[in-house]
């Protein structure tokens, strides 16, 4: 018998992926992106209805983020929750690091307390591959060192989609520390699958090495802008300037970071998007973070949704 | 059923029948029969009529393998490997010799560590030769006995697992190990430019979000030792070079007259970087495409993670093409032992190294079917090569002790941990299937592993 509220969705079936995880966006095809996305506008409208789904009823979801992070572990653990399923925060910096247990010993002890999905948060590259090889645990990557963060990329490339009307052929330009950005990473992965241009941008250091089949590697920031339908800035970490990245902040934003003026030369109106958590006035002006261009907030929102379509289609 | 035996057993005497005889010293290649009488090679007629004959038909006899870098990991690191596996995985492999490498725990840094591990190896399945360390801990700052340890048969110096940073101390190990002989065995790599990053720098580092190192981080100490070379008059030895760039230093270096030799790896000539991905053709055949999507079961695997790391398909090779024309003197393993929670990590914490004593021949052997690599220019460059320059050259003339292997070049055999003599399985190599099974191992005359050459074993 369906659930009423399961039956209120009219996302084609059958709701689910072939994939046991949700590892990298590398893994899924055109299609099964596009039914994510669907299915997470649909969440997106349940969820302004206020109605409560079940898909996840019975389901021990484990949050594991062995690095900081609110906003994707306070996203993953609505979705979870709004799908019904009993959610559990594991301290894993506080567990298993320090007292140097290794990563698989942790997963396979946390495996016998019945939790069945993992979404695991880890600062090295490949923890997540390592976590579903070696446990029966789901894993789904919620962000591992500069490799990938697949949610995150859904979720741009919803809010992109819903602000262009769709992806096929856009321009979409990412600026900032491409090199250790595990969103940058995954967001060309999953645009460019969805028929999109990317266009990087950055100091030579953090950009070299990414030009491929619908990549493009503008050292100069205006002509990566020059007609483009949307900006993603990406956070600078502050202290990696010292590993000569860049010489100065002032440098860098004088070079990459974006203004009103810059922005004239986008298409006119492209939105601004940013991962988080932004650093105003380096990489964009305040003006531009809180103005009607900027989707910061509407990803933040766009983040529950699609956690809730992907917990929900790895689970089916 | 396969035995292994010992160096220290009673001389073996038999005859191999119909074998084809490779001895790379004078280019032979023909079928003939080969005889061992108490030991030592001799001619057939010399051989007693009680004498075993095996049936060799079909199997290539060749000078006994030399490895330059082996890890043996006693002392200290046990649970990976002893000189008794270790020497079991060389006889294994087909190797007479291996040259035991200094960073165990402690480390091979005083004479006494050193002839410790000399008497262990007295019943050994190969003989070992003992690399000790350049500087006290290898902390890269006093200099070791170097005087005492020449004296008593360190067949080299080394601070492998880091190259020597400082370039003042490295001039001094030069400058005193001159006079002496022996050679200086660099792991080249600049420790700062390689700091941080677990896998070679380009598209697959790229695609995995992993630092790349880079090949400045080899080629810079490269040139810096060959510089300091040829103003100590120093024997200059470079193991496992891992690029195009830093052969070709070489290249110049030899053709300056100036006493350098290198060594590369199995690994570095046929594995490439995008083994990281999940990638499992060899350089030869493999093309510019990662695996997309990334398999869980193999991306980011422990296994991969060596030090220096597997290189660009271009520099594999180029590190091909410098083994086929002599500039790199020898292949040599850096056999790696590590146990399975030093590498069941992510992938940037695994311990750094693979196996390699019995994968050796079977990968080289498949660069030859590839036509990378001529036969004899392969058993050359595991043989007579890295044994000339330990002062062991040994080669198939009779009267001399006999370093001898017979193997079948086109038997195949699955690579699994059940397979291998070693104590320990770290390599990707498990799973596939490659050419090349030794049949009889024999060490200054002693039979020390023999499979189905009845009545040998």
């Amino acid at each position: 018998m369906l659930h009423p509220a399961q039956a209120a969705l009219s996302v084609d079936a059958p709701l689910h992926w072939h994939a046991r995880h949700l590892l990298d966006v590398d893994q899924l095809d055109r299609d099964e992106i596009v039914r994510c996305l669907d299915l997470a506008a649909e969440m997106r409208d349940v969820r302004k209805r206020g109605e409560r789904l079940e898909h996840l009823s019975g389901e021990l979801v484990g949050l594991a983020f062995a690095e900081p992070s609110t906003r994707t572990r306070v996203s993953f653990e609505i979705a979870a929750t709004s799908l019904g399923a009993q959610v559990v925060d594991l301290p894993m910096a506080a567990s298993s690091s320090t007292k140097g247990e290794s990563l698989v010993d942790t997963l396979l002890t946390l495996q016998r307390t019945g939790i069945t999905t993992l979404v695991l948060r880890h600062g090295a590259s490949g923890a997540p591959y390592l976590a579903a090889r070696t446990t029966g645990l789901r894993i789904l990557n919620a962000g591992d060192g500069t490799h990938a963060h697949p949610t995150q990329a859904l979720l741009d490339a919803l809010t992109l989609r819903d602000a262009l009307g769709g992806l096929e052929a856009a321009v979409v330009v990412i600026v900032g520390d491409i090199g250790h950005s595990r969103v940058a990473r995954s967001d060309m992965l999953l645009l460019t699958r969805l028929g999109a241009t990317v266009r990087l941008s950055g100091p030579p250091a953090w950009t070299a090495g990414f030009a491929r089949a619908g990549v493009e590697v503008h050292l100069d920031l205006d002509d990566a802008l020059d007609g483009a339908d949307a900006v993603m800035a990406l956070r600078v970490q502050l202290e990696r300037n010292a590993a000569g990245g860049v010489p100065s902040l002032r440098e860098y934003t004088a070079r990459w970071g974006l203004d009103e003026g810059r922005m004239a030369r986008a298409r006119p109106g492209a939105p601004i998007l940013h991962p988080g958590p932004t650093n105003e006035g380096v990489e964009l002006t305040a003006t531009l973070a809180a103005g009607p261009r900027s989707l910061i907030g509407r990803q933040v929102t766009n983040g529950v949704a699609v956690r809730m379509a992907v917990l929900s289609l790895l689970a089916h | 059923m396969a035995r292994f035996g010992s160096i220290a057993d009673d001389g073996a005497t038999f005859v191999l029948e119909g074998c084809r005889v490779i001895d790379p010293v004078d280019g032979a290649d023909a079928p003939r029969d080969l005889a061992v009488v108490q030991g030592r090679l001799a001619s057939v007629d010399a051989a007693p009529s009680d004498a075993p004959r095996i049936d060799a038909s079909g199997l290539v006899a060749a000078p006994a393998f030399c490895d330059l870098h082996t890890h043996l990991r006693q002392p200290g690191g046990e649970a990976a490997e002893t000189i008794a596996s270790g020497t079991r995985a060389a006889a294994h492999g087909g190797y007479a010799t291996v040259c035991a490498m200094p960073n165990t725990d402690p480390p091979l840094d005083e004479p006494a560590r050193v002839a410790w591990v000399q008497s262990c190896a007295a019943d050994a399945a190969a003989r070992v030769r003992v690399v000790a360390a350049a500087t006290v801990g290898r902390a890269g700052e006093r200099l070791t006995a170097l005087g005492e340890l020449a004296d008593i048969g360190v067949v080299g110096v080394s601070d492998d697992g880091n190259g020597i940073g400082s370039a003042r101390v490295a001039r001094s190990v030069m400058g005193y190990l001159a006079p002496l002989g022996v050679p200086l065995i660099e792991h080249a790599e600049d420790p700062e430019l390689a700091a941080g990053a677990p896998m070679r720098g380009g598209p697959t580092a790229t695609r995995l979000g992993l630092a790349g190192w880079p090949a400045s981080a080899e080629l810079t100490m490269v040139e810096r030792d060959i510089a300091l070379a040829a103003e100590t008059g120093a024997r200059l030895h470079l193991t496992h070079l891992s690029t195009a760039a830093a052969v070709d230093a070489v290249r110049r270096a030899k053709a300056r007259g100036l006493p350098v030799t290198c060594d590369v790896t199995p690994h570095h000539l046929a594995l490439t970087a995008a083994w990281v991905a999940g990638d499992r053709r060899f350089a030869w055949d493999a093309d510019d495409e990662l695996p997309d999507p990334l398999d869980p079961q193999l991306a980011y695997d422990g296994s991969c993670r060596v030090n220096p790391p597997l290189p660009s398909r271009a520099d594999a090779l180029a590190l091909l093409a410098g083994v086929a024309d002599g500039t790199v003197d020898a292949i040599a393993t850096d056999h790696a032992p590590h146990p399975p929670e030093r590498k069941t990590v992510e992938f940037a914490n695994a311990a750094p190294g693979m196996i390699g004593l019995e994968t050796a021949l079977p990968i080289g052997l498949a660069a030859v079917a590839a036509g990378k690599l001529e036969l004899t220019r392969l058993l050359e460059a595991l043989s007579m090569g890295p044994a000339g320059l330990i002062g062991e050259g040994r080669s198939l003339r009779h009267g001399e002790p006999a370093d001898l292997v017979l193997f079948d070049p086109h038997g195949t055999w699955r690579i699994t941990p059940d397979a291998l003599a070693s104590a320990s399985s770290n390599t990707p190599l498990l799973g596939l299937e490659l050419p090349g099974v030794i049949r009889l191992t024999v060490a200054s005359g002693r039979v020390t592993y023999a499979n189905e050459v009845a009545p040998l074993g």
